[in-house]
């Protein structure tokens, strides 16, 4: 019945090779590309690995600052640091999660939650110096607080906001419709839906979000210079209310000093790799939740 | 008779909705329902009685769901659904803004298309209820569990792993968990929004029992695109075409003698 002949065999046969040999070049293009970004971590790792060499030892994970670089420790900068991160994560995780709950459960779609949604988007672009600038008006001053660990987490609190905003809100999206159903069914509140079942569910999501933020912040440098951490031996912190430095910020003034002497070089590449250590530590962290809590109903 | 009832409403100045004993559970008035623009039910009125089984069939998007939404305001999770008339839930506008859907959802509990048990333990999951409603002792918890679960003819199939997942029991044991769940605070209706679509012949059949067992302490209605499965169990049934009623009669009536024409065809499988 149908023996019109539509279809050019002949067509398919000429360019078949052509077609095959852009397919190749198109994934040596790609895989090129992947192996840029890989090469470049890599030498940034070999460099730093190796200028750490025989200074990143216990007693350098141990001392306190010291002007003479074979004496010199991080033990008060890795506290700064600790106790940094002390104040970040409990304001972060309860204006951030708090917020999701708001936009994505109370607040009527409007005018009003699309302009909030949209600022919050806005909030995650602005540059990290910036934040440093309100942190050093507002807390610094304003509050009275100075440099000290309190006004840099609520700083650093309020520059990685947005991330766990965003994360909650995409996690209690996730949880389905029947389950709510199932709640509000029974004559459960809303707040009563929210704790009995939408958290639970959304609780892996939320927590991988904050800890990326949390390694964001831990990692930020701009913001701390800008509040007034000054370049000087800081004692080992006991408070929050305390002055510190941190480990991005050590790296940043040993970086700068190294001109002076030549060893300080040798000391930010060792607090570099314990940075680096730590920031993997905690995205380990973060995936083992992802993967451990994942998707069970 | 009435008179008396009346009197006996008139004593009764609080408007709660666990008063009351009257034949007829819900009675709809002019109800209409939009989502946004569209209206999706059009000028209801009828009235569903005590210890039915109402059965409401129809072709998909005919407003089935939407109506027995409507009948505990789930509907409104849909944010931009719009009502007017009336629907009296034993003598209360359960449309009125006053009301507390909290309550109202109490009393009327609801079985979905697809079982929907929470990724919790099977005790978590029937004591549920109960719990949002403040009991906390655990001995209590234990017998309300029991209770509802022997009702919901699940206990024997459950009773020895208990803490288990609900995630591990089958489609069926399931829907029969969400019924369960259900029942554990007592509930005056069950609403069923066809409850049997996700499930084996073997189960439909299991929930199907289970509904003729529980219209005598509850009033239930019951979604379903299964003819035969409203035939089977439902004593009056409603046949929704477009968002309209076009007949409410005894089931047996409606099978066996339709008066409307769309009925007939709808029944008879001509289309739908």
């Amino acid at each position: 019945m149908n023996n019109v002949k539509y279809f050019d065999d002949s067509a398919v046969k000429k360019r078949i090779n052509a077609r095959i040999i852009i397919n190749k070049v198109a994934k040596i293009v790609f895989f090129v590309s992947t192996l840029f970004a890989l090469m470049v971590l890599a030498v940034l790792l070999y460099r730093v690995i190796v200028q750490s060499i025989g200074w990143l030892d216990w007693q350098f994970i141990n001392s306190k600052l010291s002007i003479f670089a074979d004496k010199a420790g991080i033990k008060g900068v890795i506290a700064g640091t600790g106790l940094l991160m002390l104040v970040v994560a409990p304001v972060t995780m309860l204006l951030g999660v708090g917020t999701a709950i708001y936009l994505e459960e109370y607040a009527k779609k409007g005018r009003l939650q699309s302009f909030i949604q949209t600022n919050i988007s806005n909030l995650a672009g602005v540059p990290s110096v910036i934040f440093g600038l309100l942190g050093l008006t507002v807390f610094a001053r304003i509050f009275n607080l100075g440099a000290s660990i309190l006004a840099g987490g609520l700083t650093m609190s309020l520059l990685v906001l947005p991330i766990v905003v965003v994360a909650s809100q995409e996690a209690i999206r996730a949880v389905p419709g029947f389950l709510r159903e199932a709640s509000y069914g029974m004559g459960a509140t809303k707040w009563q839906t929210i704790k009995n079942v939408v958290l639970p569910t959304a609780i892996p999501g939320i927590l991988t979000g904050s800890i990326l933020a949390l390694s964001r912040a831990i990692g930020e440098t701009a913001p701390l210079i800008v509040l007034g951490i000054p370049a000087l031996i800081m004692p080992i912190p006991s408070s929050i209310m305390d002055n510190f430095t941190a480990l991005p910020v050590q790296i940043y003034y040993w970086t700068l000093d190294a001109v002076l002497v030549a060893e300080y070089a040798n000391l930010a590449a060792a607090t570099i790799v314990v940075l680096l250590l730590i920031l993997f530590a905690m995205n380990s962290v973060a995936i083992i939740i992802r993967n451990k809590f994942q998707k069970r109903y | 008779m009435t008179t008396i009832l009346e009197k006996m409403d008139m004593s009764n100045t609080e408007n709660s909705l666990f008063e009351t004993d009257k034949n007829v559970v819900y009675d709809i008035k002019n109800l209409n329902l939009w989502y946004g623009n569209d209206c999706a039910l059009k000028n209801l009125n009828f009235s569903i009685k005590e210890n039915d089984i109402t059965a409401i069939i129809g072709p998909s998007g005919c407003g089935k769901s939407t109506f027995i939404k409507t009948l505990n305001r789930l509907v409104e999770l849909i944010p931009t659904v719009k009502t007017s008339g009336e629907i009296l839930y034993r003598g209360t506008d359960i449309l009125s803004k006053n009301l507390r859907v909290e309550e109202l959802r109490t009393r009327v509990g609801m079985v979905f298309q697809k079982p929907n048990p929470f990724p919790k333990s099977i005790f978590e999951n029937v004591v549920y209820g109960p719990k949002i409603h403040g009991i906390r002792d655990k001995k209590q918890l234990l017998e309300i569990a029991e209770m509802s679960l022997r009702s919901a003819a699940l206990w024997d199939e459950v009773k020895d792993r208990l803490y288990d997942n609900a995630y591990a029991l089958s489609g069926g044991q399931q829907q029969r968990l969400c019924i369960a769940r259900c029942l554990a605070v007592q509930p005056d209706v069950l609403l069923m929004d066809e409850p049997t679509s996700a499930l084996d012949p073997i189960s439909t059949l299991k929930v199907e029992e289970l509904a003729q067992e529980l219209k005598n302490n509850y009033t239930i209605i019951i979604v379903t695109h299964n003819m035969q499965q409203a035939a089977r169990i439902s004593d009056k049934t409603a046949f929704f075409l477009s968002g309209d009623l076009i007949e409410y009669d005894e089931t047996t009536n409606i099978f066996s003698n339709p008066k409307d024409k769309r009925t007939e065809d709808y029944i008879s499988g001509r289309f739908g």
